[in-house]
């Protein structure tokens, strides 16, 4: 699709600060979330949750919330026989004889109102026999760890991409292998080796997510859900209810934010079996705050360990990665967090040698899912933390080692990809960062400022890149239908969950159509009884893949448009042009019939009618990539790469560990900006939610694995008192020569190396070596007394909160080592 | 059960309700008014905020039966014979809304604020919208639209994405 992507300011509406689309309905309270729809005769549901991390369940009596006036469904894991999952198949709808996470839902209850459903919920009795958790990842891949799922090995999977251990709490392995990494760390004059490691986060859209299910009769079955893919949901609860897709319709009204949370399938299984239960009736099932923490999927925790080859000239020879992903009770997407993880892992760097050994870890805790970077937020802590470090021990400036190891056109990727002209130029983004903070060097300003306080000043970079995560044959389609009055709809799946997609698609069929964009209306609502087809919504690869659908579905309607227009104008298609009112001839203008003459089918004066409704269909497939091969990563897993980086400026207190964050300046190669009020949007509210990463969030248990902080009190996301007092966010334009007018997606990556950013701003100004993320004040204070980091994620503090501060300290210590002494990664079995 | 009698942007409304019903409840299942969000359910999110008596609250908070012969403002009044009122339409200008969700509770606490104080300063305005959370702004857009309505914005305080 070459002729999309040059790059000229010949568009008119791509490129410009259009208001949102559906921002009328947001602003005024009527647009409709999944939450505010009401159905004749709807039930209300909820849920009864484990107490208990790992429990063998004895017995469950419902019999006294059955009694319970106004109660229409009981239900318990026993009559369910249905397995869900997205890649390994290991969850059951309600729990069976096991516990396996705090929170987990084992019955639910369908009554008149939510008050009945609360008692009847009190009055289910659940008798435990409490067992032992495993907590810590790096104690459950060892040989006597408790299996949190003894039956791994009868659990399908899909066996392309994933490779589950059973007898082992390894729900999957992905090696990556490039080059010859022992040759390269022979070269190398230092090997480096650190462990870097962050807790398990929420999600937090401000949405909890709902469901509302009717199971009629025959089986016919309706779905209206708060979820990112509606085609997704449909997919995964056919194939788990076993039902043929056109009994099952998902209808997705406006979503109230996903990050990740929200893609796959969540609540939808449970209602509708309520609903069957219940006679066909509606039910409905909004998850309270307290359950989007414990009951609904976080992001999984992660240990990373990484050890660098380089030489003193600061030249990468080899580099060994080990990720350990804490998935908690269930796979779900933690297995491909796991993959896109691998083969991004040495971030935008030439890596000539590298080893990626990857395992996803089942614990007793809530199950880890996607979240905005899927695992990049997670490993780019520890990678551009450990740049850094490498950079100190070498004694290069950390700007200086990493421009000169950057990818540039020429380079491979970890998976063998060659990077050209045109995926992108991460070296302009780490630039333009540095320059936006004046790295390297304090202002007059600054340096009174530290004589006056006491306190330091810390400038600090990181870079980023992340392509989407997806099947490699993952496709999207539009319908672009005229009206008669010559105004469009446009019809595609992917779903608007407040990254702008719905406003960025009309811009791109206004600007293909030559039409204005109040002439291109985009349907709100999404039901997959009629629009067509989109896998999901996630992985930043609307733009592209939905940008290019729509780009041919409006060249569809307009050679539709000709067509009959050649025929009422006598001319040939190729004689014509149009403009948003009409198609004409092009060397006699006044010669020319109306798009509305033309939109449902053009009557002659004597009333013979031609052509007919133009409806234009574009489909677009992604092009060109490849399964990765299972013993050495290779392949071609990338639609597209888009680089950014992040400077931070600091202001720490050295006596206390207090630090403010001043300024942040992010920088993205983008393609091409289609909306730049938008794309700042993203850039902006990603670097705020990489902020509440970075400082504050983050799950805390208790030795029996009880979620401390399940709320907001206990687990603070940012407000806007927390936000840095200097915010820049800017943008490159290295066309994508497959993406829509030369675009590529941006919706993850500003929340990616916000941390590291931070951490190696803190080091800068102090010194202080951060391993762990969040960064608490603590933090800082321990390590620049040089004391052990703390790891209180899993903590004998009865009540939680990121500022707890009881030690545990049981992970290894990280290490450095200087050639030739050398120390072997642990082995695992 | 208990009688209650209220004005919701600016029309009476006469109701039975239970004793232990929030005013959220109230005017989401009661009232069908389902502008207002309830994101939490404990008070910390902003996003169920509507006027009482002149007061912003978290209506997941207050029981209706406070709001017994009380004036209530909620989003869903904010817009006037259809025209979005001066703060939807800064909101909208400056990209202030993403997914939507917190986005009445934040035009009712802006609306409060700018009451108070007409042309706030950004540290005023970050701590008059600190109780609203939004997960997908970042909340600069936010300040921004508010320094619009303020008729504060200029060159030097609007916000931009920068080519490079």
């Amino acid at each position: 699709m070459s002729e999309h992507a040059t790059v000229t300011r010949r568009e008119t509406t791509v490129g410009t600060d259009e208001q949102r689309v559906e921002v009328i309905g947001k602003l005024t309270g009527d647009a409709l979330y999944t939450g505010d729809l009401l159905l004749p005769g709807m039930l209300h549901a909820k849920v009864k949750k484990s107490p208990h991390a790992r429990a063998t369940i004895l017995r469950i009596d419902t019999s006294k919330a059955e009694a319970l006036p106004g109660v229409h469904a009981v239900l318990t894991g026993h009559e369910l026989d249905y397995r869900l999952g997205l890649y390994v198949v290991d969850k059951d709808i309600l729990a069976k004889d096991v516990v396996r996470h705090f929170g987990e839902a084992v019955a639910a209850v369908a009554a008149e109102t939510d008050d009945i459903a609360e008692r009847a919920v009190d009055l289910i009795e659940v008798e435990y026999a409490v067992l032992t958790p495993v907590l810590d990842p790096m104690e459950a891949i060892g040989a006597d760890a408790p299996l949190v799922h003894p039956d791994l090995g009868n659990y399908s999977y899909v066996e392309a991409a994933f490779d589950p251990q059973p007898g082992t709490n390894i729900a999957n392995i992905i090696r990556m292998r490039k080059g010859d990494v022992q040759k390269g760390f022979a070269e190398a004059e230092w090997v480096i080796e650190r462990e870097y490691t962050n807790p398990s986060v929420q999600h937090v859209p401000l949405e909890t997510h709902v469901a509302i299910v009717q199971w009629k009769a025959g089986d016919e079955v309706t779905i209206w859900t708060s979820a990112q893919s509606p085609f997704t949901v449909r997919n995964l609860f056919c194939t788990a209810m076993r039902l043929p897709m056109n009994n099952v319709r998902v209808i997705v009204p406006t979503v109230g934010g996903g990050f990740g949370g929200k893609a796959g399938i969540h609540l939808e299984p449970l209602v509708a079996c309520l609903s069957r239960k219940a006679g066909g009736r509606p039910v409905r099932l909004q998850a309270t705050r307290e359950e989007e923490f414990s009951l609904l999927p976080c992001r999984s925790a992660l240990t990373y360990r990484i050890k660098t080859g380089v030489r003193s000239d600061g030249t990468i020879t080899a580099q060994q990665m080990s990720m350990y992903w804490d998935a908690g009770a269930y796979a779900d997407y933690a297995v491909n967090v796991t993959r896109a993880s691998s083969y991004s892992a040495g971030g935008p760097y030439d890596i000539p040698n590298a080893v990626v050994d990857a395992y996803t870890i089942y614990t007793n805790k809530p199950y880890g899912t996607a979240y905005r970077g899927f695992g990049h937020v997670e490993f780019f802590w520890g990678l551009e933390r450990h740049m850094e470090l490498v950079a100190q021990v070498i004694g290069m400036d950390p700007l200086e080692f990493r421009t000169r190891n950057l990818l540039q056109p020429g380079s491979t990727t970890l998976t063998g990809e060659t990077i050209t002209e045109h995926t992108g130029n991460p070296r302009k983004c780490l630039a333009e960062a540095a320059a936006a903070i004046g790295y390297g060097h304090l202002t007059p300003q600054e340096e009174q400022h530290e004589r006056h306080t006491g306190r330091k000043i810390g400038k600090g970079l990181a870079t980023l890149h992340k392509a989407p995560a997806m099947p490699s044959f993952t496709a999207s389609s539009t319908v672009v239908k005229m009206n008669s009055d010559g105004s469009v709809v446009v019809n595609f799946a992917l779903m608007e969950i407040g990254q702008g997609c719905n406003t960025a698609i009309a811009q791109i069929a206004a600007e293909r159509l030559r039409f204005p964009i109040e002439k291109v209306k985009v349907a709100i609502e999404r039901d997959t009884d009629k629009e067509p087809y989109d896998w999901q919504t996630v992985a930043s690869k609307g733009l592209i893949l939905s940008g290019n659908a729509t780009i041919l579905a409006c060249d569809d309607l307009l050679a539709q448009g000709y067509a009959v227009a050649a025929q009422v104008l006598r001319a040939q298609p190729s004689d014509l042009d149009h403009d948003a009112e009409k198609v004409f001839v092009k060397h006699r203008p006044d010669q020319s019939v109306t798009w509305a003459a033309l939109s449902i089918g053009y009557a002659y004066p004597n009333g013979n009618g031609v052509g007919g409704p133009l409806i234009g269909v574009g489909r677009y497939i992604a092009q060109g990539l490849s399964n990765l091969d299972k013993q050495t990563g290779q392949g071609n897993p990338a639609l597209d790469w888009t680089y950014g980086a992040h400077g931070v400026v600091v202001d720490v207190d050295p006596s206390t560990g207090e630090f403010d964050v001043v300024r942040i300046a992010s920088i993205y190669d983008v393609g091409r900006v289609i909306n730049p009020g938008i794309v700042r949007g993203q850039c902006l509210g990603g670097m705020v939610q990489g902020l509440g990463t970075a400082l504050c969030e983050g799950y805390i248990y208790d030795e029996q694995g009880r979620l401390l902080n399940p709320s907001f009190t206990d687990n603070k996301i940012p407000t806007a008192q927390d936000i840095p007092e200097q915010i820049e966010c800017a943008a490159v334009e290295t066309a994508q020569l497959d993406g829509p007018f030369g675009a590529r997606g941006v919706g993850e990556h500003p929340m990616i190396s916000v941390a590291p950013a931070i951490g190696n701003a803190i080091q800068q100004a102090t010194g202080a070596q951060l391993m762990h993320m969040p960064i608490r004040s603590e933090d800082v204070w321990r390590a620049l007394q040089d004391m052990e980091p703390i790891d209180n994620w899993i903590t004998q503090t009865p009540a939680g909160s990121c500022r707890s501060e009881l030690p545990t300290g049981h992970l290894p210590l990280p290490e450095v080592i200087i050639a030739p002494t050398r120390v072997e990664v642990p082995v695992l079995h | 059960m208990l009688r209650i009698s209220v004005t919701v942007n600016g029309h009476r409304f006469e109701h039975e309700v239970e004793e232990h019903w929030t005013l959220l409840r109230f005017l989401r299942d009661g009232l069908g008014m389902t502008g207002t969000k309830e994101g939490c359910g404990a008070g910390e999110c902003g996003a169920c905020t509507v006027f009482l008596n002149g007061r912003t609250v978290n209506s997941c908070l207050a029981l209706v039966a406070e709001a017994d012969g009380g004036s209530i403002l909620t989003i869903e009044g904010e817009a006037a014979a259809g025209k979005l009122s001066d703060i939807q339409a800064a909101f909208a200008r400056n990209h202030a809304v993403q997914c939507g969700f917190c986005t009445g509770g934040m035009i009712m606490s802006v609306r409060d604020l700018l009451q108070r104080n007409p042309k706030p300063s950004v540290p005023e305005i970050k701590s008059g919208i600190e109780g609203n959370f939004c997960r997908c702004t970042g909340y600069e857009q936010i300040v921004e639209a508010v320094l619009d309505v303020s008729g504060q914005l200029d060159e030097s305080s609007k916000g931009e994405l920068r080519y490079v």
